[in-house]
């Protein structure tokens, strides 16, 4: 999200989940939509019945490649450089669109130019293994296109790299006018229910409700007047780098709510080990969670079944949860339990019901104003919407970028923090599948989910298999320079030779046991998930 | 490009539609019902069940199929098309298992529906009817093949809404049948959009029985709880336990679901989920009540801000969490305590 509200200056998702079916082109990169998105791929479908062409650039293939006219079969971590051979191409073709770059873009200049010029498709051939011919029919579709759309996930985010390849996408679709009109735009889907949620709330250590930086005077001012307390003017400190201050000895306790880091960050001895050294933690959950295991007291919540409130969805839409069973036992509302803390804390928050609470959002945040529980009857509402006669905002960016101009970024290729060598010869990409839900604390409690899949597994070319002799269901030792796990090998030609995959859901054979902790984007400090260098070993 | 328009006459009302629309979409836009099994409004037209039947200029059509032409006259309720209609449930229901009263579909069955609305209490012709021994092991979705009328909407939504092909029609006659490749289990990605659409008890959710049908059920309007698409969801409530979930046509997902929406809803009712506060002492975590657990966080909290400063405790927030609630718990840390290390693991 940082890379995009850099080059637009707002990060969400430009376009609506209904316009995906009148785009005339759709990229997908770095995103296992049937999986991960499966409604946002039935949109797909629709859209290539109804005669849009589909790309997709993935190092698996991906169940969507089935509907796809051209696949892109990247190394991993190697998005960038397909991306600027890409723009080579569309510059080179004059598939540019000028008035568009003149009017409402900056940046496309000398050093912009200088640097697509050296990414030639054979150069990009050579860094991603996609052949040229492919490249140069990528970027001709792309380029003649008229309405668009670029669809990513954390295949582009998790990365030592991953602002990088987002404001390479951020290049492309600027430079082609594929922006601030109805049908085309570039379109980050988000992982979970309400991902767009606790970041337009200001759940980041940088910004305020609403993205309003922390560090600004004017901006800390209105919210110690809403609130009604001095506050900080230094901002916090990120979910990786809390880790690391607390390895240092310098952060002491932490509240955590509704997060299973212990499973889904990268180096699971290490988090567990520095969690542990804490004076104190608190961990409020539905279930008793890998890190709610180690905490000093454990606070039961509510689930989403049981509670009133909002999520927002991927496509800045607000909708109304609603509460439809009583939760079990004493569990309590999370909103009700920071209530309750605070009071004792000595700082009274009096709220008489969720709706009181998303009014005093609205005061915080103005592109939120016009958005009411009342309204929310009548079905969701797209942010912005600053006032109760607006109708919501289908796709961003209509008329102008809220920072001015779209901004160019100047992007070379980096190599992954960790390549694949002789030690450890496979590249290890990690995600989800269909049928689990990240850390699995949800979907593992689903017998029948279970029935199909119930256990960890490695995804393995057959060829790289044939080679190491490892059969079909075969245990296996994956190993990497911070630990190993053992897996089930499944072998499948989902992966291309030399690359494996392990989804993240199950706590046995944890894949994160394996990833790198300090691999991290230098801007928005996400781990690189997608790529670490690994061995694997029959047992 | 506008479309030409087209006028006809339906049940003696005059009717402007664009040409190229079906005499059964017509009469529907005009608030006239007409009876249909295998038509459905998503999908590409099948005209298989009969049921739809209209009289045009004496003669009876498929009113699903049958575009309107200019200057048609359409009769949907003649005693002559009534009659067809009643035969026709009335064949179909001769090769149906008469269990409505055990059936998981009953009062939300259309073709249960249509024999109530036609009074038919037995089926007048006699024959043949089909049995299948085996069960289908998925599972997800219970497969009563006995009670499938053959529409064909499962095979067209797997086809064409899902993109999956996951099943379709397999030998000819009495025998045909819906089943997947050689007659194995189902082995798909259980979106259930096929049970969504069945007309009849063929397909149901395996966890649905026998929990409860159309009585005492609420009905709650809500949001899936998994990934970022926000699909509305509406949870089928007994007895403080959700006992199925489905989704309306006119949402933004338009009534199609993935596994882990229709399906994985257990984890809610879980005998594993927290249901005391507990704190850990010597090692172990015993149960307290709430006003012990919240004191003591307050406590710690507090002796721990005041010994190393408000930016020695960090919050971490969830994309699982309600925005009252992530707006809630930073105003906490930023106001409570005084900091701004607040931060949640899927924001990038």
């Amino acid at each position: 999200m940082v890379g995009l509200a850099t080059v637009f200056g707002s990060g969400a998702m430009t376009n609506s989940i209904e316009e995906i079916e009148n785009n005339d082109l759709i990229f997908v990169i770095g995103s296992n939509t049937k999986e991960n998105h499966p409604i946002v791929a039935l949109r797909m479908i629709k859209a290539v019945r109804k005669g849009a062409k589909l790309i997709i650039a993935d190092p698996r293939r991906v169940p969507l490649v089935r509907f796809a006219h051209l696949w892109l079969q990247q190394r991993p971590g190697t998005d960038v450089a397909l991306l600027n051979s890409m723009m080579h191409v569309i510059i080179k073709e004059d598939l540019v669109d000028r008035d568009f770059i003149i009017n409402m873009t900056e940046g496309f200049e000398k050093e912009f130019l200088e640097n697509i010029e050296e990414y030639t498709p054979e150069v990009g051939e050579k860094i991603t293994g996609v052949p040229r011919k492919k490249i140069i029919e990528a970027a001709r579709l792309y380029g003649r296109a008229e309405r668009a759309g670029i669809y990513y996930t954390m295949g582009i985010t998790q990365h030592s790299h991953g602002s990088d390849n987002v404001f390479s996408i951020a290049n492309l679709a600027l430079m082609t006018g594929n922006l601030g009109k109805e049908n085309s735009g570039v379109n980050p889907l988000r992982g979970q229910n309400n991902v767009q949620g606790s970041t337009d709330m200001g759940c980041l250590p940088d910004n305020y409700p609403g993205y309003q930086k922390v560090h600004l005077p004017a901006v800390k001012e209105k919210f110690e007047r809403l609130w009604g307390v001095p506050l900080s003017d230094k901002p916090g400190l990120t979910a990786t780098e809390m880790i690391f201050e607390a390895e240092a000895g310098k952060l002491r306790a932490m509240y955590i709510m509704g997060e299973n880091p212990v499973l889904s960050d990268p180096e699971v001895e290490h988090t567990l080990k520095v969690l542990k050294g804490l004076d104190f933690l608190v961990v409020q959950d539905i279930f008793m969670t890998e890190t709610a295991e180690i905490a000093d007291v454990v606070l039961p919540a509510a689930s989403f079944a049981e509670k009133d409130g909002t999520f927002t969805n991927t496509e800045r839409r607000v909708q109304r949860i609603r509460r439809a069973v009583k939760p079990p036992g004493e569990a309590k509302e999370d909103s009700w339990i920071i209530i309750e803390l605070s009071r004792r804390m000595g700082y009274e928050m009096n709220y008489a019901n969720m709706a009181e609470v998303f009014r005093e959002i609205g005061k915080a945040w103005p592109a939120v104003a016009g958005i009411t529980y009342s309204r929310l009857e009548q079905g969701g509402l797209q942010w912005p919407c600053p006032t109760l006669d607006h109708p919501g905002t289908k796709y961003l960016f209509k008329g102008g970028f809220p920072r001015g101009k779209g901004r160019f970024t100047v992007v070379r290729y980096r190599d992954p923090m960790e390549m694949a060598d002789e030690q450890y010869p496979f590249v290890l990409t990690t995600g989800r599948q269909l049928f689990h839900y990240h850390t699995g604390s949800m979907t593992r409690k689903v017998n029948a989910i279970n029935r199909v899949c119930s256990e960890p597994y490695i995804e393995l070319n057959p060829d790289d298999a044939l080679s190491l002799d490892i059969k079909d269901g075969q245990m296996v030792k994956v190993s990497s320079r911070r630990g190993s796990i053992t897996l089930k090998a499944y072998l499948t030609e989902i992966v291309e030779r030399g690359v494996v995959f392990i989804p993240f859901h199950f706590r046995e054979a944890a894949v994160n046991k394996l990833t790198d902790s300090r691999a991290l984007d230098p801007l928005c400090k996400i781990p690189e998930l997608k790529v670490c260098a690994v061995r694997i070993e029959k047992v | 490009m506008k479309k030409r328009m087209v006028r006809c006459r339906i049940n003696d009302i005059k009717v402007e539609v664009p040409e190229g629309t079906t005499i059964l979409e017509a009469a529907r836009a005009q608030g006239i019902y007409i009876p249909a099994l295998c038509y459905h409004p998503k999908l590409s037209v099948t005209g298989a069940c009969r049921v739809c039947l209209v009289e045009v200029d004496g003669v009876a059509v498929v009113s699903c199929a049958t575009p309107v032409e200019e200057g048609m006259t359409i009769i949907t309720n003649s005693p002559y098309v009534e009659e067809l209609r009643r035969d026709i449930i009335d064949l179909i229901l001769s090769d149906h298992p008469y269990d409505c009263m055990v059936c998981q579909k009953a009062g939300d069955c259309e073709l249960q529906e249509l024999a109530y609305f036609y009074q038919i209490r037995y089926p007048r012709f006699s024959g043949r009817k089909r049995s299948y021994k085996t069960k289908d092991g998925n599972p997800f979705i219970e497969r009563e093949m006995e009670k499938c009328i053959q529409c064909g909407r499962c095979v067209k939504v797997c086809d064409e809404i899902q993109g999956v092909c996951a099943i379709d029609f397999a030998y000819k006659g009495f025998e045909l049948k819906v089943c997947p490749p050689f007659e194995k289990d189902l082995d798909c990605e259980f979106c259930g959009q096929c049970v969504s659409v069945c007309p009849t008890g063929a397909l149901v959710g395996k966890d649905w029985i026998p929990k409860g049908r159309q009585m005492n059920i609420k009905q709650v309007d809500t949001v899936c709880p998994y990934c970022g698409c926000g699909c509305n969801i509406t949870l089928h409530v007994s007895r403080n336990e959700i006992i199925r979930v489905t989704s309306k046509p006119d949402t933004l997902n338009e009534g199609w679901l993935c596994v882990k929406g229709r399906f994985a809803y257990q984890f809610v009712s879980s005998p594993e989920r927290l249901k005391k506060p507990l704190i850990k002492r010597n090692g172990r975590f015993e149960e307290v009540s709430w006003d012990t657990a919240l004191d003591f966080v307050a406590q710690r909290f507090k002796e721990i801000k005041d010994k190393y400063g408000p930016d020695a405790i960090a919050g971490l927030s969830s994309a699982r969490c309600t925005n009252e609630e992530n707006y809630l718990f930073q105003k906490f840390l930023r106001a409570a305590i005084g900091t701004n290390n607040i931060d949640h693991c899927a924001r990038y």
